[in-house]
């Protein structure tokens, strides 16, 4: 019973990472860039939350409303400003600067919010959905519907839009797509938008399942990472699947074990599978070195 | 007598044979042409014959050997040289450091041996002078125009003193003072023993210097012959007409 | 396109490099102040920014071995450092060495450790190439970081370790430590002079620029990279070790920091990246800022916002490094030197082009 109730924690909790992880792999298809940041925007995302629903006393999902065309935008500018302006060595030299992005915010974050933990709060936090005889935090069951319908919005996005069409294009070719006459910097601008308007939402449903403070983003980037590369660099549909699967892993060694142990078999995984599959499980073979 | 062969290979990928069964032999002392529409299977073929691509079954033998499975450094090591179709140097170096990384040595000694020793700066010096780019020895290579980086390429594969060289599309984005230049130096390496296998489209040059010329056709041999008779064959001109007349130049 | 044309006129090439004489001036002012350093200024605080500078110098330089040569960026290399912290406290306290100068003496085996732990490791991460592999590094780094807290009975968990510490007077305290750490120091920036210069040095310069290529010149890209590894993982060992003798504690957030390589890229890249001596005076200069403004502010965090503004800066101003910087405008110097003996010999147009 216990692992049962295990697997279906984890597939709750798989979705919101599939969520946070889908921004990090979308931005990566699109412009070739490893959002290091998307840690420290995702605990950002959760701050704004908590400052919205503390000070306003609203609820946090409503909070989305202010804090994901904020971050969108932010996201914008680091792209005009930062990324953008990169000519040489734009794999990397993109890398590196969301690096120094992140420990800018984790810095500024820290000294706003000292380095206490703190959780979002919200009235029905508490509450359990009961099933049998399984009990689930109804703020799991929330925040998995809230990610699967955000996914779904994007496969639709992608799939089925005119700006999905110039996005998929230009993650397959970018110098076709500029010939045909996509717009791949406005693209790009728009995909990192997203990217971080997602770590919004990733943040606050963050915030509401777990205690928090500015350092929690490395735990967040180590997993996200692990996550998008198991699924291969740059496949949406490779990190879902990751992010489920290593989730309820973690899970069902949290029980069966030690929790201690449940977060290492989530790296211990990755390693296994990296020495048979060097380009993920569902990753292009390009990346392979022999 | 055959230098450099090919026998049976199968090479698929996903659902598209790229080669299929395909068997040829190079002629030492030779220069091969190897020509063919595009997507006959010539690249896939030079990747197989240089340890870039495993067939999926077939065998590889180069003066008798067998060496399907080797790596790329060890086909080299052989005395296998090739240039890529998009030329490739090494952009942040300078022509001269270009020229001397073919020049490499096995051994742990060795290896740490400062780069640059006096005789095999000699040689670099010498191949570059081949091909007239010593005034430009100490410009990082990227700076180069396209076609003098066709000929550095060209310059550090030879100073490795290859027993082959593989030349993929020599003439392409080459223009034709240049081009001539460059005949001129396979002809003359040629000479002094070398044997070539050229993949090219510009069928005059082809013709011009190639002593034998292969035809592949959907992955496999169609035909081989002195470039007279490849040129007048209604097999080839069937081959080519059959996919794209812009394909021949 | 018509410069393609016109062969070799002259044979000797001019040289692009700032003269011997200058470049090792240079170097022979940087080591006598570094030598004097600690002498002149003895005050304890001074000396200590002098100790973590030389750390880092050692660290830096041998991250650069790999990372600058091979253009691998490694995000990981705390990996090695920790390593050699960890392994620094953990035989510290199970040889029961004295606290004195015995402790030294663990330096060549956190040394070994770190190079034989960065055998199977890198022959795992180096299977991947750019983004995979940088990331994929970081990875590494925190599942070592989750060893370190999860393997409590060795590590001590989340308590940490400590490494007990000489009952040397205060005043003389620090120069045991800079010095070891100059003399480490140098070993390091001579192994990556010795490598520079060497067939196997340019082996890794010719992956950086083109693995697929260097590998149809008969270099085996593979055994190059992973000695590179190596190498570079020995010398953050002892880097390692030597900041957990200094500072006398371990901790698994310390110790596996992922803040840790953002400094040595940072100082890398300020410095000049895959260059001899650009990390090394990266090295000197931000370490060196970075304890000043540790001293002066205190807290953390205003540490970490100065430092990511000043890497933004660095990667949007000089991408480049100072290092290669100088030796552009050196260059542009000679360039135009050149240009005007060849006006004033006037051969005829044709000349012009063949400088781009």
């Amino acid at each position: 019973m216990l692992v049962l109730q295990a697997i279906i924690e984890g597939v709750l909790v798989g979705g919101f990472y599939a969520l946070m992880a889908a921004g990090l792999t979308l931005v990566f298809g699109v412009m070739d860039i490893v959002n290091f940041a998307i840690g420290a925007l995702i605990v950002l995302g959760a701050y704004l939350s908590y400052s919205i629903t503390t000070h306003f006393h609203i609820d946090p999902f409503v909070s989305l409303i202010f804090t994901t065309p904020l971050m969108t935008a932010l996201g914008m500018v680091i792209y005009v400003f930062l990324i953008k302006p990169i000519k040489t060595n734009k794999v990397v030299m993109s890398l590196l600067t969301m690096f120094a992005v992140a420990t800018l915010i984790e810095g500024i974050l820290d000294i706003c919010y000292n380095s206490g933990f703190v959780q979002i709060h919200a009235s029905y936090i508490n509450n359990s959905l009961r099933i049998g005889k399984l009990n689930f935090p109804l703020i799991y069951v929330l925040s998995f519907l809230l990610s699967a319908f955000l996914l779904s919005c994007l496969y639709l996005v992608t799939y089925r839009t005119k700006f999905g069409r110039s996005l998929r294009a230009s993650m397959q070719n970018p110098v076709a797509a500029r010939l045909v006459g996509i717009d791949t910097d406005r693209v790009s601008m728009i995909t990192l938008g997203i990217g971080i308007g997602l770590a919004a939402i990733g943040g606050m449903i963050f915030g509401t399942t777990n205690a928090f403070n500015a350092s929690s983003s490395y735990d967040i980037i180590s997993r996200l990472l692990v996550i998008v590369i198991l699924g291969g660099f740059g496949s949406v549909g490779g990190a879902l699947v990751a992010a489920v699967f290593m989730l309820v892993i973690q899970d069902v060694v949290a029980v069966v074990w030690s929790p201690v142990w449940g977060s290492t078999a989530f790296y211990m995984i990755l390693m296994v599978v990296l020495l048979v599959r060097p380009q993920g499980l569902f990753g292009k073979k390009g990346v392979r070195a022999q | 007598m055959t230098l450099l062969g090919v026998e049976g290979i199968v090479k698929n990928y996903g659902g598209i044979q790229a080669l299929r069964n395909c068997t040829m032999n190079f002629q030492e002392g030779a220069i091969n042409g190897l020509i063919g529409p595009n997507g006959s299977g010539k690249t896939t073929l030079f990747n197989v014959m240089t340890g870039y691509e495993t067939p999926d079954s077939g065998k590889v033998t180069f003066r008798g050997k067998d060496i399907t499975n080797s790596t790329p450094d060890e086909v080299f090591a052989a005395g296998i040289g090739r240039t890529f179709q998009l030329t490739r140097i090494f952009p942040r170096l300078t022509v001269i450091e270009n020229v001397h990384i073919a020049a490499q040595r096995k051994g742990l000694v060795a290896q740490m041996r400062q780069w640059s020793q006096p005789d095999e700066r000699a040689r670099a010096l010498e191949s570059l002078d081949f091909v007239g780019l010593t005034k430009l020895s100490r410009e990082p290579a990227g700076s180069l125009s396209y076609g003098q980086q066709k000929l550095l390429e060209f310059a550090f594969i030879m100073v490795a003193e290859p027993k082959v060289m593989l030349l993929d599309e020599p003439a392409g984005g080459v223009n034709p003072t240049l081009l001539k230049h460059l005949g001129g130096r396979i002809k003359e390496l040629n000479k002094t023993g070398v044997t070539f296998i050229i993949v090219e489209h510009d069928m005059e040059f082809v013709m011009g210097i190639c002593d034998q010329v292969s035809v592949m056709h959907q992955g496999s041999a169609l035909l081989e012959g002195k470039p007279e008779i490849v040129r007048n064959d209604p097999a080839v001109l069937e081959a080519y007409l059959g996919t794209d007349m812009t394909e021949v130049n | 396109m018509s410069t393609d044309t016109t062969i070799s006129q002259r044979p000797t090439p001019p040289s692009y490099e700032v003269p011997k004489a200058i470049r090792f001036g240079a170097l022979a002012v940087g080591f006598l102040v570094l030598v004097l350093f600690p002498l002149v200024f003895n005050n304890p605080t001074i000396s200590t920014i002098g100790v973590f500078a030389m750390i880092f110098l050692m660290a830096v330089t041998g991250w650069n071995i790999f990372s600058g040569y091979t253009g691998y960026i490694a995000l990981g290399h705390a990996v090695f450092f920790g390593i050699g912290q960890y392994a620094t406290a953990m035989l510290a306290s199970y040889w029961q060495i004295p606290p004195g100068w015995e402790t030294f003496l663990l330096i060549p085996v956190a040394m070994f450790l770190a190079g034989l732990a960065a055998i199977p490791i890198g022959l795992i991460v180096l299977r991947v190439r750019k983004h995979t592999f940088i990331v994929l590094t970081i990875a590494l780094m925190f599942i070592f970081q989750l060893f370190a807290y999860n393997l409590r009975g060795w590590t001590g968990g989340s308590q940490g370790l400590e490494v007990s510490q000489p009952p040397w007077d205060g005043s003389i305290f620090n120069l045991p430590y800079y010095y070891v750490g100059l003399f480490l120091a140098i070993v390091a920036i001579i192994s990556s002079f010795m490598i520079r210069r060497s067939k196997f040095g340019l082996s890794l310069l010719a992956i950086r620029d083109d693995e697929d290529r260097a590998r149809s010149l008969g270099i085996n890209t593979r055994n190059s990279k992973l000695t590179a590894f190596v190498i570079s993982a020995i010398f953050l060992g002892a880097a390692g070790c030597m900041y957990a003798m200094f500072v006398g504690s371990v901790y698994p957030q310390f110790s596996f920091d992922p803040a840790f390589d953002l400094e040595l890229s940072i100082m890398a890249f300020a410095g000049g990246l895959g260059t001899i001596l650009g990390p090394s005076l990266g090295a000197l200069i931000i370490s060196g800022a970075q304890q000043y403004f540790l001293i002066t502010f205190g807290g953390a965090n205003v540490f970490l916002i100065v430092y990511g503004a000043l890497f933004i800066l660095i990667l949007r101003l000089l991408p480049g490094g100072v290092v290669p910087a100088i030796s552009d405008k050196w260059r542009s110097h000679v360039v135009r030197k050149e240009q005007r003996i060849l006006d004033s010999e006037l051969e005829g147009p044709a000349e012009a082009g063949a400088h781009k």
